[in-house]
């Protein structure tokens, strides 16, 4: 029975497949006035097949959710060329990028059935190079698909210059370097200075560093803000990452989810911080949690890297504090960063050279890169580019009041150590802050989020047991 | 129906058939065949952790037990249909008061071609946009919220997305909104096959309104009612991008508003199909059996 | 007497109602739009502020820089015209045809079919969602229309609707004389069913062509040509922009301009049923 059902199915999806296949030849060549992509695919593929092996592809595909490292590569490779929105030149080469949004997972779900045909794949069709987040990075550094760097011929001297977490973050479990990345984005603390003087009297970062030093510090802050009428951070969620950033212990420790002291530190502090009123719990990004960038929001600090404050913080917006200059920073409690975004080649690239000379220049290249720092305003993954910088006495920041933060943000990208990373991390992270948000509102106990926190990493990754 | 006319209608059969063949060839294609590799996959144990391919193992039906025993499922029915009641109580009230008195012959609404109109529009926002502003509207510092306070209603900020009763109240309120248009649309569709004539000899015989409403609009609108029925509760039952975004996935408060196809939905981030297989059967088993229930339970209620 | 003093006084009350209701419903209906137009008119940093019930000042730097950006926006929206338009095409034609099967003839299989399609009305599109990628994926059709418009041909729950609606509106005896006067069963379908269903197919066509049009999930698991997108991915692309791009003024933005083209599509059907309602008059 078993057999019969399976036989018809296939032999329907045969039939279905030679019904279609020509209509899907026709559509293609009669709507898109362009040289139809499917005729030239089949068209260059065959021409691969024919040529020797060691001739490098004509055809550069980059797999990304945004516009990011497009226009890094437009505004600062050498030798770029923009022909239109998604396709570009490099000498003889065709850049192609595929950009599909991460809303619904969308990006990594295309990503994921390309690389598993990867192999298979016409060499002009293949993935060359696909950019990846921090927060599953691992999950494609921990297989074959990833190339490590050290193949393509990108020596450790070559890297030797980027911040250890941005190696951390792509290097596998059998320590090889299988991604590099041209941002560096160390946080920092944000502080209200009106709110600092209101409170303490003064707003220099020496003394508010001593009252935000240690977590237990930080809370014997939030009490006093909050006599005040100020609360100490917009929502819990904001201190996520200080706490995430510095565990001593991986998510999963042989196939059980394990909890590090440090999250639930987290959310013992959060709990004790939201019942006393010192904070909220909304999600990052709200309305209500953007309300501090404004005064009438009353919240003494965000924690962010530069890119939060320099784009993110509504400081081109009359009487926003940023626009006044109104945020102090200091380190806080702990080095964390947020955000960024490591390339990686994949496992088949036909363009082995060209993938290499990217990375090189995009995240080596001393003067290309500060020249990233220059017209982006991005901070770039270049120890002694940032230093340089940051001892430079004439770059400084309005929105902080003309202090330069670079060397903060230098100092903090330092101490950072992500060796405890898993490829279950996006899963648990956001599961956890997810669950959590029931324990501060007062809608379960902590074990009941708990157990929700492990049934919906459970339905994520079914291996896994706690 | 008399012999002759059988013949006849027996000489045009096979144009049934002929009528029928693009229906049935695209539905086998596109929509049988992933059916039956989804009902053929509950059996298996069959999902990615990352790019790590796990089975197909055959498991027999483990993956139902595995649903039925954690309770989930219960819960999550339970959700789905008290949200779609909350939406759906008021929706067709308000879509028969609407369509009612559209069709009043003595009421003679002016402007009613416009308020036809302008019921549908919500129906045009995509359901993330619309989310979006319903966030906006409805968060702590929000328009809502300074009203009621002001109102002196709450004496702070009530936070709508963080209670369960509320958080379903919204949901149900955005689905009201969304459909509500597109109900009384189907339900007028349905009243203009009403022969007017009967209108007006129930206005001489001195009916009022009420009773024209329930002896001659009501039964005549029979079939397109149990058509909304029947493919509201569906939907309902499918409830999923307005909790989705609205609670960002997570069904919060503590999963009270979780509905079945948002649970369908986390075992596809790990393409699971094993479980979301399961899940589908059982999905459609329970929608089967609510369907043919109010089909029956009206078919009943004729005879 | 005091029966007809009550239903005069009921008259001007209940008229008085349903306006008060009417006019509350309207703006019920109508507020999303005003807020979704006047966010349009506001910058990045002035949506951070939350609702405003009045226009900003950034309208036209909006545009220009929607505009300016690399996102095709206007492929993009006639693509999406493209596929909805001949999705609402063939979902109603194809649903009025198997409905007219159905409905007209006597055959065999009929009770099956009818039930078989009743029964598959009740299975949820997202369950199958996943075969049906992994089965555009052998069939070689990603970055095609043909998988987002031909399965409309097939929609168990337009089909239902055209069945109810031909059962209280098209008389057999009608085709019946058609045929008497020698007209093929196929012209018959074509000049003589089609035109009774105009409402109907109207009301269809609307919701097929609105719930295509706002579709994002099957689309972006199978449009990854930047060619080939449609208008909700390309506002999910904006809104993964990176920091230095992020911009909800242009994604305000975007989806207004995203909802035009269905406003009018939907105005121009709505007065095929308002004509519906005039016809169902003139037949009485």
């Amino acid at each position: 029975m078993k057999k019969k059902v399976l036989s018809a199915l296939l032999a329907a999806t045969m039939v279905a497949g030679m019904l279609t296949g020509c209509g899907g030849g026709n559509t293609a060549s009669s709507s898109a006035p362009a040289p139809s992509s499917e005729a030239s695919k089949t068209e260059s593929s065959a021409a691969e097949s024919t040529a020797p092996a060691t001739e490098e592809g004509t055809v550069l595909n980059i797999y990304c959710w945004n516009e990011e490292f497009k226009s890094r590569l437009v505004e600062h490779y050498p030798g770029y060329e923009e022909i239109d929105g998604t396709t570009g030149k490099i000498g003889d080469v065709t850049v192609k990028y595929t950009i599909v949004p991460s809303d619904d997972n969308a990006y990594q779900n295309n990503l994921d059935s390309t690389l598993l045909k990867q192999a298979d794949a016409a060499a002009d069709d293949k993935i060359d190079i696909f950019l990846v987040e921090a927060d599953y990075a691992l999950k494609y550094v921990d297989t074959e698909y990833a190339m490590a760097v050290n193949d393509l011929g990108v020596t450790e001297a070559d890297v030797a210059n980027q911040y250890q977490y941005t190696k951390d973050v792509v290097t596998d479990g059998n320590g090889n370097l299988k991604g590099v990345s041209w941002q560096g984005c160390p946080g920092a603390l944000f502080y209200n200075r009106e709110i600092a003087k209101a409170v303490w009297g003064t707003d220099d970062a020496a003394e508010i560093q001593k009252k935000v030093a240690t977590w237990d510090d930080f809370k014997k802050a939030a009490a006093e803000l909050e006599a005040k009428g100020y609360y100490v951070t917009s929502s819990v969620m904001d201190t996520y990452r200080t706490y995430s950033n510095n565990v001593t212990s991986k998510w999963v420790v042989d196939g059980k989810i394990n909890i590090d002291p440090n999250i639930e530190k987290w959310a013992q502090d959060a709990k004790e911080m939201y019942d006393a009123g010192y904070t909220n719990a909304y999600e990052l990004w709200s309305d209500d949690w953007s309300k501090g960038f404004y005064p009438e929001g009353k919240v003494f600090c965000y924690f962010g890297p530069a890119w939060f404050i320099n784009f993110s913080m509504a400081a081109d917006k009359e009487g926003s504090v940023g626009y006044n200059g109104g945020w102090g920073i200091t380190e806080g409690p702990q080095g964390f960063y947020w955000g960024g975004t490591w390339i990686c080649a994949a496992t088949g690239t036909d363009n082995q050279t060209l993938v290499k000379d990217i990375m090189l220049q995009m995240t080596c290249n001393e003067e290309l890169m500060t020249g990233i720092v220059k017209a982006n305003d991005d901070f770039v993954n270049n120890k002694p580019a940032m230093e340089a910088m940051a001892a430079d006495a004439s770059y400084s920041s309005k929105i902080l009041g003309g202090v330069n933060p670079l060397p903060l943000y230098v100092a903090s990208a330092d101490s950072i150590d992500l060796s405890n990373m898993s490829i279950y991390d996006q899963a648990c992270n956001e599961e956890f802050q997810n669950a959590m948000k029931n324990y501060f509102e007062g809608n379960a106990t902590y074990e009941q989020a708990l157990e929700l926190f492990y049934k919906a990493v459970q339905e994520k990754h079914p291996e896994l047991t706690y | 129906m008399s012999s002759k006319k059988a013949n006849n209608v027996v000489k045009y059969n096979k144009w049934g058939y002929i009528f029928l063949a693009p229906f049935v060839i695209v539905y086998v294609v596109f929509q049988l065949i992933p059916l039956v590799w989804t009902i053929w996959n509950s059996f298996f144990e069959n999902y990615r952790s990352g790019l790590v391919q796990i089975g197909p193992t055959f498991i027999g039906l483990e993956n139902y037990i595995t649903l039925f025993t954690n309770g989930d499922l219960i819960t999550y029915t339970q959700n789905t249909i008290i949200m779609w009641l909350l939406g759906f109580v008021p929706q067709i009230i308000v879509s028969l008061l609407l369509g009612a008195w559209f069709s009043d012959t003595r009421l003679r609404l002016k402007f009613s071609g416009f308020f036809k109109t302008v019921i549908y529009l919500p129906n045009l926002i995509m359901a993330s946009a619309f989310s979006m502003l319903f966030f906006t509207l409805f968060s702590d510092g929000g328009p809502i919220n300074s009203i009621l306070v002001q109102m002196g209603v709450f004496e702070e900020a009530y936070s709508f997305l963080s209670h369960t009763g509320s958080a379903r109240g919204l949901i149900a309120l955005m689905n009201f909104l969304m459909w509500f248009g597109n109900t009384t649309i189907l339900l007028m569709a349905g009243m203009m096959g009403i022969d007017t004539s009967l209108f007006e000899a129930a206005e001489v015989d001195g009916a009022t309104s009420t009773e024209v409403f329930f002896q001659i609009t009501l039964p005549l609108l029979k079939p397109i009612l149990i058509y909304v029925m029947i493919t509201s509760l569906i939907g309902g039952l499918q409830m999923f991008d307005v909790p989705q975004i609205l609670t960002n996935g997570t069904g919060d408060p503590m999963r009270s508003t979780m509905t079945l196809i948002m649970y369908l939905n986390k075992h596809l981030f790990s393409k699971n199909y094993g479980m979301a297989g399961a899940l589908s059967v059982l999905l459609f088993i329970i929608t089967g059996a609510l369907s043919l229930l109010v089909y029956k339970f009206s078919d009943n209620k004729e005879s | 007497m005091e029966n007809n003093t009550s239903k005069g006084l009921g008259i001007h009350a209940r008229r008085f109602i349903a306006y008060v209701v009417l006019i509350f419903i309207t703006f019920l209906c109508l507020f999303w739009f005003w807020v979704l137009f006047v966010n349009a008119t506001r910058s990045n940093s002035d949506l951070t502020r939350g609702f405003s019930p009045w226009f900003g000042d950034n309208l036209v730097a909006n545009w220009t820089n929607l505009m300016a950006g690399t996102l095709p926006v206007f492929k993009g929206l006639i693509n999406s015209l493209i596929i909805s338009s001949l999705s609402a095409v063939l979902c109603t034609y194809f649903s009025s045809m198997t409905a007219y099967a159905i409905h007209a003839y006597d055959f065999k299989l009929k009770k099956f079919m009818f039930t078989f399609i009743l029964m598959i009305m009740t299975i949820p599109t997202q369950v199958t969602a996943l075969g049906f990628v992994q089965l555009v994926d052998t069939m070689k059709l990603d970055n095609s229309f043909i998988p987002l418009i031909v399965p409309a041909m097939a929609a168990p729950v337009t089909f239902f609707y055209m069945k109810q609606y031909m059962e209280s509106t098209l008389p057999l005896a009608i085709v019946e004389a058609a045929r008497i006067d020698g007209s093929g069963e196929f012209r018959t379908f074509n000049t003589i069913v089609l035109p009774m269903m105009k409402p109907a197919i109207a009301v269809q066509a609307i919701f097929t062509f609105v719930s295509s049009w706002n579709n994002y999930f099957t689309p972006a698991l199978i449009l990854t040509d930047e060619k080939k997108k449609t208008l909700p991915i390309l506002i999910a692309q904006l809104r993964a922009a990176d920091f230095l791009k992020f911009d909800m003024g242009q994604v305000y933005m975007m989806i207004a301009f995203s909802i035009f083209p269905v406003i009018i599509v939907y105005l121009l059907l709505s007065r095929f049923i308002v004509q519906g309602v005039a016809l169902g008059s003139v037949k009485g």
